[in-house]
């Protein structure tokens, strides 16, 4: 039992150390999904947005996450859905898309393309589908190293 | 008479559930990988929105029942989806003119959706239309691209488009149930996103050196349950069967 309650920014920092089960180099916080952390009297409530409709790891996101928090003593939890406003990636924060593009993911543009090839830096980029191994990412290749790579979708 | 709000909202996630397991019939067997999984992800996250529709239904409804028990333990005539959406696959030039007349409706349905004075309505359809924006470029590009084609695809989608056009009017008609939520301002008259269609379709359909049917009769009966074609019956007894056999299985 914890005897105060930790502050949100405590949580916070404990959410920050959950990774995306998909993408484990990013953190939840970084893929921007986590909306709110708030005490409702001795329970802390924690509000999550999905990335896609039917991202299939909107439910292990919700069990990693708990499974975080209780492990750091919550005892009553409660995690709320929001749909709107619907997630974007502009929520992904600046070292969550450094940290994608080292990884070899070529993190969401505006313009609605890669910047460049994750690997060799190459501008010389082609699409080859608008989806790809899960909702968030769509498949392009270099045409300079021809190799395929991920590119995290603009939405 | 039903709840409006409920037989709405069974209509939106119906459709979405029908056409979502037609395309996953082509997991695994599309021509290419990367069409594969478009039609997988396409899949993907028309059964979310299944269960974003569906799962408020449910709770509209207050019988205790949930996206699932809406989803396995209903038979043919409570299915309120269009007839356009339980069409066959047919060949892959066929399923991409379907998804394509489906998603350039859908995605006005969506857009006028999320100024539903319904603010559960309006937080589903503000997500859902980010993901619709991309079925329609990319079912709106296939069409393009196959109709454009060599002869051989370019017959192959005129002949979609001859047997799929008479689906499409259906998407238009409105009835009690539309009308009771368009005065509520929930849901846009059905009629009202026609011109708009037309426009884009007729553009896309232009590109794909495709010739429009010049009947627009419509086959009626899908989202009001009346008469459903014969296809979904023997699409239900397969996507069913689990729970048909195994009542309240779970793993």
């Amino acid at each position: 039992m914890v005897e105060e309650k930790p502050t949100l920014e405590t949580v916070w920092g404990w959410l920050d150390a959950v990774p995306d089960p998909e993408i484990p180099v990013i953190s939840l916080t970084d893929l921007g999904i986590i909306r709110d952390v708030q005490w409702q009297g001795d329970t802390l409530e924690v509000t999550v947005t999905p990335t896609y409709s039917g991202c299939p790891a909107t439910s292990i996101i919700n069990l990693d996450i708990e499974t975080a928090l209780r492990a750091k003593g919550i005892e009553k939890l409660s995690l709320k859905r929001q749909l709107s406003p619907a997630w974007t990636t502009d929520w992904l924060s600046e070292s969550g898309k450094a940290k994608l593009e080292d990884y070899g993911i070529a993190p969401p543009r505006p313009a609605g393309g890669p910047q460049h090839c994750p690997r060799c830096k190459s501008a010389k980029v082609e699409r080859i589908s608008q989806f790809g191994s899960t909702p968030c990412k769509a498949q392009w290749r270099c045409q300079s190293c021809l190799e395929p790579f991920d590119y995290f979708k603009c939405i | 008479m039903t709840d409006p709000l409920f037989e709405y909202l069974c209509r939106m996630g119906d459709n979405t559930l029908v056409l979502s397991h037609r395309v996953s019939e082509w997991c695994g067997v599309a021509p290419v990988l990367e069409e594969d999984i478009a039609l997988a992800n396409t899949a993907l996250d028309l059964i979310g929105q299944t269960q974003l529709w569906l799962g408020l239904a449910g709770e509209i409804e207050g019988k205790g029942r949930d996206a699932d028990t809406l989803a396995f333990r209903r038979d043919v005539w409570d299915f309120r989806n269009v007839l356009l959406a339980e069409q066959p696959n047919g060949d892959f030039g066929q399923t991409m003119m379907r998804q394509y007349l489906f998603d350039a409706w859908h995605l006005l349905q969506l857009k006028a959706l999320k100024g539903s004075s319904n603010a559960q309505i309006s937080a589903i359809a503000e997500k859902a239309v980010k993901e619709v924006t991309y079925h329609v470029e990319r079912s709106g590009d296939t069409v393009i691209g196959l109709g454009d084609g060599t002869e051989e695809s370019h017959q192959r989608m005129q002949k979609a488009l001859d047997r799929l056009w008479p689906y499409v009017g259906e998407l238009f008609v409105s009835d009690a149930v539309d009308q009771a939520l368009s005065a509520k301002g929930i849901a846009p008259e059905p009629t009202s996103l026609r011109e708009e269609y037309d426009t884009a379709v007729n553009a896309v359909l232009a590109e794909a050196t495709l010739t429009r049917p010049d009947s627009d009769f419509a086959h009626q009966g899908g989202k009001t349950g009346v008469r459903h074609t014969e296809h979904l019956g023997h699409m239900l007894t397969e996507m069913q069967w689990l729970q048909r056999a195994y009542p309240d299985a779970t793993w």
